[in-house]
């Protein structure tokens, strides 16, 4: 199956300043992909460029087997931008019109559109009534029209709450379903952990790691860390520990790992609890991002 | 094509609406037409016209001044508005060309002041036929005031998009649009008078005089309708200029400038990135 978006060593500079360098990549039908970086690291920058908004300084890019911003690839993606932003003037149901108007679906569709996305109600209100939610709604329920092949989702669930949070990967996952390709930018990392197929991070225009959670974490091979509970009185022999409110938090390398297990274990009753933290998203993402110079 | 063009229209449209556009700008062509009928209804007599034909001399005047003012404001917020509310990046991923986003737009403007300009001309026309059943004969006059109108904003309508575009914020396009109105409606003018004035019917009176009137799309909209009008004596300005001028060349200026400057304004639109 072709991908439905190809990058390959794509660069930007804006006035001497290089925003991408040399990113190359791919997004396969289906499959959700979560793009992390600081902020400036280049991810607006890469998704205006992939919606054709943009132009690029050198590289390729392709999206549904068309040129970035042309009428066939506008065609076939959905686009959600940070800050989700319409006209105060009109109502959700008038501009969610105009958009399938635009994409050249029936009009009919709205209302469901915005029920689907939990607007129903206020469906006839004037978006300069909306909260920043709302707006943000709005904008979700707009990417949503007809059934593009690839949505650009950009800070999605900024202004969500978490149960709206939890709704909006629900859509995403039927989308990906069928087919579609994502590609979202988040700073909530846990969300974004338990929700894609595969994590990008990009540091200051540079593609720094890619893959699933589970091979970065073993790329980046950080530490573990673990928390273990003495029961009352009882001193354990644990060389490095630092005592944290009753507690001693130590941390070992990956290999390291079974053996500090069976120590702690063969320690028997004195030992009342034992907590194993596996490296975080955070911790990945700060990883590469450090390696890479920031 | 005409579908996104129409449905952009009808958004536009409900957006003036909604922001007052629509009764701000009827409204004022409602008043001014009303106080010019009945200003003019005193001087009738002596001059051997109808009275509709002096009203369309005064409503040219009016036109002049009110139709491109009235155009630029409903357009200059059309593209640096959408880009400082964060509507144009969107806007712009969606599959409908930036000409299709601009014609729809102009569409709509242009209905807003078709129906102040139908709403003042109209309530001219009726206070005129209902005093003097002879005002009949400067309805062909008044019609053709209003479809001029009509063009005339067209032509003011594109340079506020122009402007929009080349600004990017609306503060910075609405300053650069009353900027351009005072010199094209009111400063060009003066300028001109002040030139023959100094020139005692030399070269420029003769030569250039002429042509700097055709290129002003304000000064071609009343030559136009003076020209074509018999109520010539009834106004006054550049009037007198209108009899050396054949009616076919202001009528030219007065089509040809809304295509010229629409697409200067696709053309400005085109190079902004969001």
């Amino acid at each position: 199956m072709t991908s439905t978006l190809t990058i390959s060593g794509l660069t930007k500079q804006f006035a001497g300043v290089t925003a991408l360098s040399d990113v190359t990549l791919s997004v396969a039908p289906g499959e959700r992909v979560a793009l992390l970086g600081h902020n400036g690291a280049g991810k607006s920058t890469m998704m205006k460029i992939i919606l054709g908004l943009i132009p690029q300084t050198a590289g390729q890019v392709t999206v549904c087997s068309a040129a970035p911003g042309s009428a066939a690839a506008r065609a076939q993606v959905a686009y959600l931008p940070e800050n989700a932003a319409f006209h105060p003037a009109l109502t959700g149901l008038e501009q969610m019109r105009h958009y399938l108007a635009l994409r050249g679906e029936p009009a009919t569709a709205a209302l469901p559109l915005l029920e689907q996305v939990g607007l129903g109600a206020a469906a006839r209100r004037r978006i300069g009534t909306y909260s920043k939610g709302m707006r943000q709604r709005v904008g979700l329920a707009q990417a949503l029209i007809g059934s593009p092949r690839l949505l650009v989702l950009d800070e999605p669930t900024s202004g969500l709450d978490p149960v709206s949070r939890r709704d909006f990967y629900a859509l995403l996952d039927g989308l990906a379903a069928r087919g579609a390709s994502i590609l979202l930018s988040s700073h909530a990392l846990t969300e974004v952990e338990a929700r894609t197929d595969r994590i990008l991070i990009l540091s200051k225009g540079r593609l720094v790691a890619e893959g699933p959670l589970a091979d970065l974490r073993r790329q980046a091979a950080l530490p573990v860390a673990l928390h273990v509970t003495p029961r009352a009185g009882a001193e354990l022999d644990l060389p490095g520990a630092v005592a944290v409110g009753g507690a001693l938090h130590l941390t070992c390398a990956q290999d390291e790992k079974l053996a500090l297990l069976a120590r702690i274990t063969a320690m028997g009753d004195a030992v009342a609890d034992l907590e194993v933290l596996p490296p975080s998203l955070e911790d990945i993402y700060s990883h590469f991002s450090q390696r890479a110079g920031q | 094509m005409i579908r996104r063009i129409l449905a952009t229209a009808a958004c536009e449209f409900r957006i003036s609406l909604r922001n007052r556009w629509v009764s701000i700008a009827v409204a004022l062509m409602g008043l001014f037409s009303l106080v010019l009928a009945a200003a003019g209804s005193a001087p009738t007599g002596g001059l051997g016209v109808d009275r509709l034909s002096v009203i369309v001399a005064s409503l040219t005047s009016l036109g002049v001044y009110l139709v491109p003012l009235l155009a630029l404001l409903m357009s200059f917020d059309a593209i640096a508005g959408e880009a400082e509310r964060g509507t144009l990046p969107l806007l712009l991923t969606y599959p409908v060309a930036r000409t299709e986003v601009l014609v729809g737009k102009m569409l709509a403007h242009l209905a807003v002041l078709a129906l102040a300009c139908g709403t003042g001309y109209g309530l001219a026309a009726v206070a005129a036929l209902s005093s003097d059943p002879g005002a009949v004969a400067g309805l062909p006059a008044l019609i053709r005031l209003f479809w001029t109108s009509v063009l005339l904003g067209a032509t003011f309508i594109s340079v506020g998009y122009a402007l929009s575009a080349l600004s990017r914020r609306p503060s910075g396009a609405a300053g650069l649009a009353i900027g351009l109105w005072l010199g094209l409606v009111v400063l060009y003018d003066l300028g001109l008078l002040a030139a023959v004035v100094a020139d005692n019917g030399g070269w420029f009176t003769l030569n250039a005089f002429p042509l700097a009137l055709l290129a002003n799309p304000a000064d071609a909209f009343r030559l136009y309708n003076l020209a074509a009008s018999e109520a010539t004596a009834a106004a006054a300005g550049v009037a007198g200029a209108s009899a050396t001028i054949p009616p076919w060349q202001s009528l030219a200026s007065v089509l040809l400038w809304p295509l010229l400057v629409l697409a200067l304004a696709v053309l400005g639109f085109r190079r902004v990135t969001p």
